[in-house]
């Protein structure tokens, strides 16, 4: 368990950056209280149909801030000293993501705790949405190391543009259907939108773990193939 | 880890190692055998190699061909083994900036194994030699670029590794604490086997058992400092403490004796055989006041020059 030394290390520097930190956890509690009087009017932003958008939007954050850091490690000579550590590539993915998992939870509980402040009716086990967000928020960090393992620091911000337009046209704020049919099966191939609808399913229709399973399963591919990739991307940086 | 303790002769050996970046050749098929517990010196002037070689030894670098192994395993087939027992102070500074010094020796400490207490005494004694006792506390981004340099040489020592890799170790370092380190290596010796490049002649003189002389990726010499110079013992050097030098009048001496070169207040002339009255005539034929003229010692830098054609501070 070595790689917990440098994950020391790292939390240390993600609590630097409380710009990115303050925002991946102020910005979402704003964005309900802002949106929610809309709820009124318009059932898209009842908190049940927000809630799990709005963690999204906040998971993005993590993958901007877990990437920021390994990009300039990677810039720093202070990385090939580590490097000629008997460390492999899955401990530093490790090191690099494991900061970020506590911020992920605190994010999630901010969300649903203000959601229930502001009236969140839920029909189904809130347990499962907790889940399947969990996994998303993994799924971000894995991002976050897929991207700072193959980009500089000065490129990140465009990675995290990306993701971000990719989770709100992704279903976040807008239901996909009225894009149209091409778009919305475009962007059910990526996990975004099922883990949305997995949440939201569940919340509003009081679905169960079996109904939503595909979407569970696909969000939990994802992320495993997004650490794997970040894994192999790294490991081909380790040796020039 | 019980490979480790095989009993290898060597505890370096490449075999062919050649990098090249794109058409560029770095690093031209060196051979190297290291002893165990030998103090091993690359010498030569920038953009030689030495970093280059340097980094292949430590797993950094794949070489495009030839094979290295250290303690009998292979840098590239075996990567984990080799970094358990190796060490590295890379040429640039390389230290967490927003740790302290104590969490910086203690990352390097016990990220390769060893425990808080352990970590804790050699981080002491480290601080210690390397007079950061009392700025420990202190994030070290605040540090002067010295104290930084100081601090990444005692990172790459905590780990109290088998093989020990220092890239000019002591560059940018003011005379005591260069004193220091030089200290501190030579304590080292014999008890581990350390690689270390320099541009200082008299660091590689007073420490190094063997050295290598490395140009454009190529060994050009390999022996101890007095095989070196003793590799040009027929040679004489002169030095001669003079006014009034100009370009033109060294250049002239230099169609005669092609090893002369400048130093501080003066020049330097090497050859097989001197002749003291020509050299003394044909300066004062071009106006140069010479205060004094003595017979020289043959240094490595003699050595290096008549090898490289080049100083090696350019
Ligand atoms: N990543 C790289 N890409 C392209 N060329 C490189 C790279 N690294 C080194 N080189 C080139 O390889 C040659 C050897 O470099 P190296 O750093 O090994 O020299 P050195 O002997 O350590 O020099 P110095 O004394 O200046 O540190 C140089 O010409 C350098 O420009
Ligand atoms: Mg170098």
């Amino acid at each position: 368990m070595r790689f917990m030394i440098l994950a020391q290390r790292n939390f240390k520097e993600m609590f630097l950056d409380y710009l990115s930190l303050g925002l991946a956890m102020g910005l979402p509690v704003v964005m309900l209280l802002i949106l929610s009087p809309i709820s009124r009017v318009e059932v898209m932003f009842s908190p049940a149909n927000l809630a799990p958008g709005i963690a999204l939007f906040a998971f993005v954050m993590l993958q901007f801030s877990s990437s920021m850091i390994l990009a300039k490690d990677r810039d720093s000579a202070l990385l090939s000293r580590l490097l000629t550590a008997p460390l492999k590539s899955k401990d530093f993915i490790s090191a690099y993501s494991l900061p970020y998992i506590p911020i992920a939870i605190i994010q999630m509980v901010l969300v649903f705790g203000i959601a229930a402040l502001l009236g969140l009716e839920t029909s189904g086990n809130l347990g499962i949405v907790f889940l399947v967000l969990f996994i998303m928020s993994m799924g971000y960090i894995g991002l976050g190391m897929v991207a700072g393992s193959l980009f500089t620091y000065k490129q990140v911000p465009y990675a995290y543009t990306t993701v971000l337009l990719l989770t709100i046209f992704g279903g976040a704020w807008f239901d996909l259907a009225v894009f149209g049919s091409g778009f919305q099966s475009v962007m059910n191939v990526l996990p975004f939108a099922h883990a949305l609808d997995a949440a939201r399913d569940v919340m509003v229709q009081g679905a169960g773990f079996s109904d939503i399973a595909v979407d569970f399963y696909w969000v939990l591919g994802y992320t495993i193939v997004f650490f794997a990739l970040g894994i192999f991307l790294f490991r081909r940086r380790m040796v020039e | 880890m019980s490979d480790a303790t095989k009993d290898y002769r060597f505890a370096i050996q490449t075999s062919n190692i050649s990098r090249k970046f794109g058409d560029f050749i770095a690093v031209d098929g060196i051979d190297l055998s290291i002893n165990r517990g030998e103090l091993f010196a690359l010498l030569g002037p920038n953009g030689a190699g030495k970093t280059t070689t340097i980094k292949m030894l430590c797993c950094l670098l794949r070489p495009s061909s030839g094979t290295a192994t250290i303690m009998g395993h292979d840098t590239q087939k075996d990567p984990i083994a080799v970094k358990q027992i190796i060490d590295l102070s890379p040429q640039e500074t390389a230290i967490a900036e927003h740790l302290n010094a104590w969490e910086n020796l203690s990352l390097m400490g016990r990220i390769h194994g060893f425990g808080k207490e352990e970590v804790k005494k050699r981080s002491e004694e480290l601080l210690e030699m390397m007079g950061l006792t009392n700025r420990a506390k202190e994030q070290v981004r605040k540090y002067s670029g010295g104290m930084k340099r100081r601090l990444s040489i005692a990172m790459a020592l905590v780990s109290d590794p088998q093989v020990l890799f220092l890239d000019e170790p002591t560059l940018g370092l003011d005379p005591q604490s260069r004193r220091g380190t030089w200290e501190h290596i030579a304590e080292l010796k014999g008890e581990k086997t350390i690689v270390l490049t320099t541009h200082y002649l008299e660091e590689a003189d007073n420490l190094a058992d063997r050295i290598a002389i490395i140009d454009k990726g190529k060994i050009i010499a390999l022996g101890t400092p007095d095989e070196l110079k003793d590799s040009i013992s027929d040679m004489q050097v002169m030095a001669i403490k003079a006014k009034n030098l100009t370009d033109d009048t060294v250049e002239g001496l230099r169609m005669i004796y092609p090893e002369t070169r400048e130093v501080v207040n003066g020049i330097e002339i090497k050859a097989k055989e001197l002749n003291f009255n020509e050299i003394v005539d044909y300066l004062r034929s071009k106006g140069v006041v010479i205060e004094s003229t003595s017979q020289k010692q043959i240094t490595l830098d003699d050595v290096f020059l008549h090898l490289t054609g080049k100083e090696l501070r350019e």
